[in-house]
């Protein structure tokens, strides 16, 4: 549902790191989502694309890495994958468990490409 | 083809100005609640009952978040206490610098406890830090006992969880037994009330553990 403002998050960093002038290069900026984030990736690549629409960067597109919810037990230390929001150690069975990844909502880099001659 | 390497929070800026808001909160002493639930859950019915029950003995402050009007706010101004109401004109969650901004209206000065009461909605606030010491979640018997097995982040992320509307149970499904257990399965540290703010039953249990951690530092 807030997609949209995360969208707009991810345009205003570009705009810190890409130089107006070349803001039109920008083909791909990989995004880092984690479970716990909150994010539906395909509702933020649709608001990615409807806030960059009819502006120079209306050719970047999002490339979204959804990584695992890991945790580690403050137990036993094992290190496991959670699954449906059970946050159990699957080998000593505490409780006690600390999310390790998991709520990542993350601009991982961007990829510009090459200015050909006569493009602004 | 150039690759500029970030590395950078999506929501960094919103995570600045609530640590921002923490600082200001925290030298006047002030405990700052964020209050999140479904729509309808009771919230505001909650801060109502909390005002009646601690307003003799602290002084409480409450920022209101909704989307389109100030119907909460003047529920909460009836208690003669310092009230913002935040509309955020469809925004689906309360931000940092929403709350910066009405704590700017404010005078903090004497507050022990702030409430923020959130908008209804149970996945995007989760996410936002507006600066508060903690989340409390108002999860109401009407909702079903799954509900934190599927707003997982919002549980996971919270220190206090209400089960409201308690006094409903005779005539619903809801095993409380498996709500408790679906929440502290989610997150074990949760510390957990069952409330009605019809009977006023639990009220006074929820009121004295906020107390404890509200009451001014001398």
């Amino acid at each position: 549902m807030h997609e949209l403002s995360i969208a707009q998050g991810i345009v205003d960093i570009i705009r810190q790191y890409v130089p107006a002038e070349q803001t039109a290069d920008v083909r791909l900026v990989k995004i880092r989502v984690g479970p716990l984030a909150g994010v539906v990736p395909d509702s933020l690549d649709f608001c990615f694309g409807a806030i960059v629409n009819d502006t120079p960067l209306s050719t970047a597109r999002l490339d979204i890495e959804e990584v695992l919810l890991q945790s580690q037990c403050g137990g036993c230390g094992e290190v496991f994958t959670v699954e449906g929001a059970f946050f159990l150690c699957p080998r000593c069975g505490s409780s006690e468990v600390k999310v390790i990844s998991g709520t990542e909502l993350q601009v991982v880099e961007i990829e510009l490409s090459d200015r050909q001659a006569g493009t602004a | 083809m150039k690759v500029i390497t970030i590395e950078r929070k999506v929501l960094e800026k919103n995570d600045e100005i609530a640590r921002q808001n923490r600082v200001l909160l925290e030298q006047h002493g002030i405990l700052a609640l964020n209050l999140v639930s479904s729509p309808g859950a009771g919230k505001t019915s909650i801060v109502e009952r909390t005002l009646e029950h601690l307003g003799k003995d602290l002084k409480v402050g409450v920022i209101e978040g909704d989307v389109q009007t100030d119907f909460d706010a003047q529920r909460v101004a009836r208690y003669k206490v310092p009230v913002i109401q935040i509309v955020t004109n469809g925004g689906c969650h309360l931000e940092a610098r929403l709350v910066q901004d009405a704590l700017s209206q404010m005078d903090l000065r004497g507050l022990d406890i702030l409430i923020i009461e959130n908008v209804g909605n149970l996945v995007c606030p989760a996410n936002y830090d507006l600066g508060e010491a903690m989340k409390v979640v108002v999860l109401s018997t009407t909702e079903g006992d799954d509900k934190p097995l599927k707003y997982p982040s919002m549980f996971r992320n919270a220190s206090v969880l209400l089960i409201n509307k308690i006094d409903l149970l005779p005539y619903l499904n809801c095993n409380l037994a498996a709500l408790k257990s679906n929440a502290l399965q989610i997150n074990p540290h949760l510390q957990v009330f069952e409330t009605s703010c019809t009977t006023t039953s639990g009220i006074a249990e929820w009121c004295g553990w906020l107390k404890d951690r509200g009451a001014r530092r001398s």
